[in-house]
């Protein structure tokens, strides 16, 4: 068979195409003969670490998360400042606590502070009440069921009501001095929105508690019973229990829709400034002088727009003491960021420094170094912050001993790694020859070996971040240190004020929380992604 | 090896010292707080802290200190928070919640931790494994209060299966007690769980591939009998003492964890102690609790290296 074949290629050979010799030239009559120039770029360190990072997608994910949260800490606080969120240490913030996230562009994803509750009957017409007299009612859907108690046998109505938290923060009572009463007013009347609602006479109700009730409580403006349960007439609605004005409000703005026009929109106190003949003092516009001040119930939610010039409406809500948690969390974000960056670049300082030392030189040095590290790295850091913070807080502030405390046994992992690093170059041949050459020995340190140990140290120094955020949040946390302040506050901090109340707001603490989560896991993945780009021999080794 | 554990029990105790004296330096270089049960008279204040020795000299106040309070044992009074008794018998009766708190998570999640390890590594780039490997990542990464929110949030307050926070007592072996520090011990193990699946599978692969396993097989035996006997036995030599270490770690506890469940613990007390009273802190329990987490992490790196000796003759340790 074989040899058949052989024998017909053989045949074949004989009957070959016949071509014309003029077809033929030679490949190089002129040309010289040399190699071509590469094409392709050649490849550094670097770029090779690059181009292996990039096929870990998970890392690439990462990174761009980090980056995301990056560019949320920084422009957030710029681009999303407004009068609310810039002006803490507000009294009246406490006023606007806990509320739910809302964002505008969601609303139909349930992103719309609304919380779906069971109220009773009483607490459903208190509700009713705040919406029948402001116009926005929080109570946005109800359901009416009944349920019988178990105990006892009797029948409930009930309500399953879709609450808007917004709307649900009713009245309150300021007490404002003749100017603030004028703008008011005036703001009233450009803006054609109810912030002043009639005083309400307390004195009206029926009974005396009742009557302390009233007086306590801003929201109510009907006639109810001791536990401020309205009392309704026969076709069911709330019958209003306002203060008729004697003119002494001077009031000239907008009123209710149902205002007779003689309800009284203010309350006097203090005393006004006198004449020698014992008449009241009048400005221009017919109020009195001196030191009276008005009383006022107002609508929260309008009362924000006329302070604040926005609508109330939070992303992420506020938290116990009423901090946009959005705006709040981007500043703590950033000073986390701040915070890891500084002292991972320290910490390369000095690590880098000392672990060059100690492993270019060896020997005692590195022996008597090596003890050093030791014993530094036996303190317990939570007991070394607050020692720091105990001496240093009030020299350089909070910021200042914290960041001296990461500092200061920081460093120590670096040194190690950059220590090892240095073992492993010293002894090569191409330091021998640096040496030979005549280089000196911080030349050969830091010109020679440090640029070859780069990778390693740059991932280590990137894996510090995460590390330093973890124990910055759980020290704030905890109260071991207290960041709070206008300017800054921490993530930890944002958590504890959201603990004590888990249960009915958990949404104060879930942004702080998956904000930690997907900082820390990406920075993981960011830092094991590195790692596997600059060691690749590494790769699959965690920890 | 003898001469090697003498050497670094030695070498911890110097360091001990070291940081308890810079403890030491650093509290006495603060201002004096006064006992506040004391109140406000000036000349009992005056005499105490003459009795105390306030006014000595620092060395002579630190060589009180190292014979009286270090090696006597004599921690004083608390003097901000619970005044009037003995530091270090509050410190004692601190000691069962946060260490019943780690023992029991301990043995939750080492079987855990080993056992997904083991199978992650077994099924090597099969989904399972990159299933574990994925959630190793993340769990290992989200820190513990998170889970501890997490728990809370749905197990305590949705579900209602666990109190809130742990049961007040000393009954601790009770099943009621036990019921209440299940919260906590679920936070505290999430992490334990992630760190020890990912060091196992770690480990076990890179033994599971060596030259040894080949030979195992060819003279017969199963791959279950090969993976039992001779894999995980090398494979538990860097694994055991990270659990040791663990186990050591159990008595400092978790601060963070033990202030979320109300735990009674040390951690709590190391906290009350720096936030103490008003605003003054309370240096006699913060000088105990310092020597005290010192001495536990000391104590742990060596238990740590002389247990990679124990578990493996082969290993001589100290030697270069």
């Amino acid at each position: 068979m074989a040899n058949n074949t052989f024998n017909k290629k053989i045949a074949d050979m004989d009957n070959l195409p016949v071509i014309a010799k003029e077809k033929f030239q030679f490949a190089q009559r002129d040309g010289a003969i040399h190699d071509t120039k590469l094409e392709t770029k050649p490849i550094g360190y670097f770029k090779d670490a690059m181009s292996r990072f990039k096929k870990n997608k998970s890392s690439v994910v990462a990174a761009f998360i980090i980056l995301f949260l990056v560019i949320y800490s920084i422009v957030v606080p710029i681009a999303f400042a407004n009068n609310y969120n810039t002006s803490l240490g507000d009294n009246l913030f406490l006023e606007y606590g806990k509320l739910l996230p809302k964002a505008e562009a969601f609303l139909w994803a349930g992103w719309d502070g609304c919380k779906n509750v069971e109220l009773g009957a009483n607490d459903y017409n208190i509700r009713r009440a705040i919406g029948v007299e402001t116009g926005l009612s929080p109570i946005v859907t109800a359901e009416k069921f009944t349920t019988v108690d178990e105990t006892n046998g009797k029948t409930y109505t009930k309500y399953r009501v879709k609450l808007d938290t917004y709307y649900d923060l009713g009245m309150y009572i300021i007490v404002v001095n003749k100017e603030n009463y004028k703008a008011i007013m005036s703001w009233q009347d450009e803006h054609q929105i109810q912030v002043i609602f009639p005083a309400v006479d307390y004195k009206a109700q029926d009974s005396t508690n009742a009557q302390r009730l009233t007086e306590r409580t801003a929201n109510i403006w009907y006639k109810c019973n001791d536990k401020g349960v309205p009392t309704l007439d026969q076709e069911g609605n709330f019958q209003n229990i306002y203060k008729i004005s004697n003119g002494s409000d001077n009031y000239s703005s907008l009123r209710l829709e149902s205002d007779p026009g003689t309800w009284s929109y203010a309350a006097i106190t203090g005393a006004a400034d006198m004449d020698e003949n014992g008449n009241i003092i009048y400005d221009a516009d017919g109020f009195p002088e001196g030191g009276v001040s008005y009383k006022l119930r107002v609508c929260k939610y309008t009362y924000f727009q006329y302070i604040y010039g926005i609508e109330p409406s939070f992303v992420f809500g506020t938290n116990s003491v009423g901090q946009d948690i959005f705006y709040r969390l981007a500043q703590g974000a950033q000073f986390s960021f701040m915070l890891a960056v500084s002292v991972s670049a320290i910490n390369l300082t000095i690590g880098a420094i000392y672990g060059a030392i100690e492993g270019y030189f060896g020997g005692a040095a590195d022996m008597l170094m090596e003890r050093i590290r030791d014993v530094l790295g036996g303190i317990p850091f939570t007991v070394l912050t607050t020692l720091f913070q105990l001496h240093f807080a009030d020299k350089v502030g909070v910021v200042g001993a914290l960041l001296f405390a990461f500092v200061a046994t920081g460093w120590l992992g670096m040194a190690g790694t950059v220590r090892m690093q240095f073992y492993r170059f010293k002894n090569q041949e191409y330091i021998l020859s640096a040496r030979t050459l005549g280089a000196k020995d911080s030349r050969i340190m830091f010109k020679h070996i440090l640029p070859n140990a780069l990778g390693t140290i740059v991932t280590s120094c990137v894996l510090v971040i995460p590390g330093v955020i973890f124990s910055e949040s759980s020290l704030t946390y905890l109260g071991i240190i207290n960041l709070e302040s206008s300017r800054w506050t921490s993530v930890g901090t944002m958590l504890a004020l959201g603990r004590d109340y888990l249960s009915n707001y958990p949404h104060i603490i879930l942004f702080p929380a998956l904000f930690i989560s997907m900082l820390e896991i990406s920075f993981n993945l960011f830092g094991n992604g590195l790692r596997d780009a600059f060691n690749p021999s590494l790769r699959g080794s965690e920890g | 090896m003898v001469k090697y554990i003498f050497k670094r029990i030695a070498f911890a105790l110097l360091t001990f010292l070291i940081i308890v004296s810079l403890c030491f330096v650093l509290i006495k270089l603060l201002p004096i707080t006064d006992a506040a049960q004391f109140g406000q008279d000036a000349s009992v204040i005056e005499t105490r802290r003459k009795l105390l020795g306030y006014y000595d000299p620092l060395p002579k106040q630190y060589v009180t200190f190292l014979t009286k309070t270090l090696f006597g044992g004599d921690w004083g009074v608390g003097e901000q928070i619970y005044r009037t008794k003995d530091v270090w018998e509050i410190f004692v009766e601190k000691l069962p919640p946060t260490m019943l708190l780690n023992v029991y998570s301990m043995v939750f999640a080492v079987p855990l931790g080993l056992a997904f390890g083991i199978y992650a590594a077994l099924k090597k780039n099969k989904w399972q494994d990159h299933f574990i490997s994925t959630s190793v990542m993340i769990i290992v990464s989200v820190p513990s209060y998170v889970y501890a929110f997490l728990v809370q949030y749905f197990l305590c307050y949705k579900l209602g299966w666990f109190p809130f926070l742990m049961k007040e007592g000393t009954d601790y072996l009770s099943w009621d007690m036990f019921v209440s520090v299940v919260p906590a011990v679920l936070s505290l193990s999430f992490g334990t769980i992630a760190g020890l699946t990912r060091y196992t599978r770690a480990e076990l692969t890179e033994v599971l591939t060596s030259d040894f396993m080949l030979l195992a097989r060819t003279k017969g035996l199963t791959k279950a009998q090969a993976t039992t006997r001779h894999a995980l036995k090398n494979a538990m030599v860097p694994i055991f003492p990270m659990i040791v270490g663990e186990f050591i770690g159990i008595i400092s506890g978790s601060m963070i964890i033990e202030s979320i469940f109300g735990v009674p613990g040390v951690g709590g007390l190391y906290i009350k102690s720096i936030t103490g009273n008003q605003g003054n802190p309370d240096y006699n329990f913060f000088m105990l609790l310092s020597s005290f987490y010192t001495l536990i992490g000391l104590l742990s790196g060596i238990v740590i290296d002389l247990s990679y000796g124990f578990i493996d003759p082969r290993i001589r340790m100290g030697e270069r």
